[in-house]
């Protein structure tokens, strides 16, 4: 048997979601960003909501998500899309807000607007992607980046004297009565890949039953950032980022 | 139906607004102007016409939610005091760059910082000059009293989608606090889904299987685009300066000095002028209605006519370069301004008229 | 026990050549190609074609979606 015998429309088990679009992502090779928005785009295919949806994209690497995904999109300034998240919900209270955020966006700049979303218990949606590093600018210092990891504003390792702690957003989020769902997954291997799209499905069914504000935290990496190839950022990120960030549901109610 | 009340100049933004059939408000409290969400959230709109109302964390946080609700084609608002409207700047440039149509109210209160909660008139430069970053323009309405707060919301909201822009009325804290009649209009049903989907096309309301999808972004990185972009947004501002200028005068037609003053130093210069015309001095008043578009062609016909120019305002001097501006040099211009909270009072926009215009 | 027999398309022109496919295939089907694609990337390919059972790793963790995937039971 051929490939040619094989690859034939009846025996089609794995294509791209028609809600991707057919744009080339400008991401770097093996950044976990396409992966995320195709989790995401699949998520929105499966519960046939690509009507009702609509993304509040970041500030970040992640600006061009509205490219990437075929629904309709709001870009927000640095930091302020669960602002925008929040009147888009509450004035349609029947569409499905989610917000896409770095943790650049979500963890410095915007933290005042992350927290009182969720504190609100806004029925969204949040995909925060964690890398530890400020991708887009070039691989500046996050307010997630770990201690003695480097990066161009702190070019001999973070400090924790000079640089504070790296913060650990998600575990703030769930002491929220507000939130019903922190999770923390990655996209790293098949199985994760697996697991972190049923925690999608999750918190998008979390706000079709109207629970409170679901967030979803992918560890995530960044190779150009951290400057090592797509596999060993991979390998560096389950040694390093799950000592800190260790995967798991944080809150699931 | 019409209904006359006696009402604060707060209270009528938020009546006007629940009348008018306005989807959102989104605000943070601050003096001289808190009274705009207390009264929306004493009347609970959500329970009548299903106007959301809410409490945000700050102001960064309530212009980026009218942000949100303006991507999607609702009538959205927010309102501010003077240092709330500096923390709006931000989302104020990236709803221009958007394009996006929402109102936004500024009670002025005197600065810099903290400054005081009386009114000013200081904020002029941030209003009509952009105020964030990029070249865009507000469309600015300066009410003179209680009665122009509630009218100015229906005509703020109806440039600001006639533009897809956003509208700023531009009040102070004498105007926001002081009580007077006021004949409020009957109520308008909100638009539908079905209607904003018909007269929004842009808006975010879930892309169809019938379109592509809708973008709200202020984002472009091609260099011609952007700049393609920069002329649209400039074009537009043209016509606005071409057609929606909207001013007032009071005996201008013999005068032989001008006072140029708006909100609430118009209503101290129309005693001004009574005063002067009792001392035989020929004073006429021009009041922008508009501050951008800036009634330039009027002052600028005006000047030729005029032995000289008072601007009357509380601030250090601001709307006096716009009307320098416009008189280009055809007659002396002068300023007379108070701040801090203190509202000039008539006979010293007489004397000050005097002391410019005729020495000796 | 039916055995399954698999085959992937990857678009070639979109594939960056990042290799997480490669990492992720169970059976070293995959390897990078030796010739360049537009981009400049060596793109990935099937090297060991009858070795692929369709499991579709490959293609779950393929940030740039280029990857397509067939299964037969024979």
């Amino acid at each position: 048997m051929t490939t040619n015998d094989i690859v034939k429309p009846e025996n089609l088990v794995y294509a791209k979601t028609p809600v991707l679009s057919d744009a080339v992502m400008h991401y770097c090779p093996g950044c976990s960003h396409g992966v995320v928005h195709k989790l995401v785009a699949e998520v929105i295919e499966d519960l046939q909501i690509q009507e009702q949806t609509i993304g509040i994209a970041p500030v970040g690497c992640a600006v061009f998500a509205y490219n990437y995904l075929e629904i309709d999109w709001q870009e927000a300034a640095h930091g302020r899309a669960p602002a925008l998240a929040t009147a888009v919900k509450r004035l349609h209270p029947h569409k499905y807000v989610f917000t896409y955020q770095g943790d650049g966006d979500l963890a410095a700049i915007g933290t005042a607007e992350t927290i009182h979303a969720c504190n609100r218990g806004e029925n969204i949606v949040i995909i925060f992607i964690n890398n530890g590093i400020y991708g887009m600018t070039g691989g500046q210092m996050a307010p997630t980046t770990l201690e003695g990891m480097k990066a161009s504003t702190c070019p001999s390792g973070r400090n924790h004297e000079r640089d504070g702690f790296p913060l650990k957003m998600s575990d703030l989020l769930a002491l929220l009565p507000g939130t019903c769902y922190v999770t923390r997954q990655s996209v790293h291997t098949p199985g994760n890949v697996r697991k972190a799209k049923k925690a999608i499905t999750q918190a998008f069914n979390n706000q079709k039953a109207q629970k409170g504000t679901s967030v979803v935290e992918i560890v995530s990496s960044c190779n150009s950032g951290w400057k090592m190839s797509p596999v060993q950022a991979n390998k560096w990120m389950e040694e390093h980022m799950f000592q800190q960030y260790p995967l798991g549901d944080l809150k699931n109610i | 139906m019409k209904e006359v009340k006696l009402l604060k100049g707060n209270e009528a933004i938020a009546e006007a607004a629940i009348r008018y059939g306005v989807d959102g408000y989104f605000g943070y409290p601050i003096t001289p102007q808190s009274e705009i969400m207390e009264t929306l959230m004493a009347q609970h709109p959500w329970d009548t016409t299903g106007m959301v109302v809410l409490q945000a964390e700050s102001e960064t946080a309530s212009i980026n939610m009218v942000y949100g609700g303006a991507g999607c084609g609702k009538k959205v608002m927010t309102s501010s005091s003077s240092p709330g409207m500096s923390l709006m700047q931000e989302g104020l440039s990236y709803i221009a760059g958007a394009e996006l149509p929402c109102v936004v109210i500024n009670v002025v209160r005197g600065g810099p910082g903290l400054g005081t909660i009386q009114p000013a008139q200081s904020d002029y430069f941030q209003s009509v000059k952009g105020g964030g970053h990029g070249d865009y323009k507000l469309i600015v309405l300066a009410p003179s009293s209680v009665q122009e707060m509630a009218d100015f919301v229906p005509l703020a909201f109806e440039l600001a989608f006639k533009y897809r822009n956003p509208a700023l009325i531009l009040s102070d804290g004498m105007i926001g606090q002081m009580m007077e009649k006021v004949t409020l209009p009957p109520y308008q049903p909100r638009w539908t889904e079905q209607e904003i989907e018909q007269l929004h096309p842009w808006a975010t309301t879930g892309k169809k299987a019938h379109r592509s999808k809708n973008v709200i972004t202020s984002l472009e990185l091609l260099s011609d685009e952007q700049e393609r972009h920069n002329q649209k947004l400039q074009a537009k501002y043209q016509q606005m300066q071409a057609t929606e200028v909207r001013y007032e005068t009071f005996s201008c037609e013999d005068a032989d000095y001008l006072l140029i003053a708006y909100g609430s130093s118009a209503r101290v210069c129309q005693k001004a002028v009574e005063i002067a015309r009792e001392n035989g001095l020929k004073v006429g008043l021009l009041r922008p209605i508009t501050l951008f578009p800036f009634p330039t062609e009027a002052i600028h016909k005006l000047a030729q006519q005029v032995k000289g120019i008072l601007t009357v305002e509380m601030s250090a001097g601001q709307m006096v370069e716009d009307v320098r501006l416009a008189v280009e040099g055809k007659t002396p211009v002068a300023h007379f301004g108070r701040f801090g909270g203190i509202i000039p009072s008539p006979g010293e926009v007489v004397d000050a008229i005097k002391q410019q215009f005729i020495k000796g | 026990m039916a055995k399954v027999r698999g085959a992937i398309v990857v678009d070639s022109a979109v594939c960056k050549g990042c290799a997480l496919c490669v990492e992720a295939c169970p059976a070293q089907v995959i390897q990078l190609s030796v010739e360049l694609n537009a981009k400049g990337m060596n793109y990935a390919a099937m090297a060991l074609p009858d070795a692929c059972t369709g499991c579709a790793n490959c293609a779950m963790v393929c940030p740039d979606s280029c990857i397509t995937v067939y299964r037969v039971k024979i």
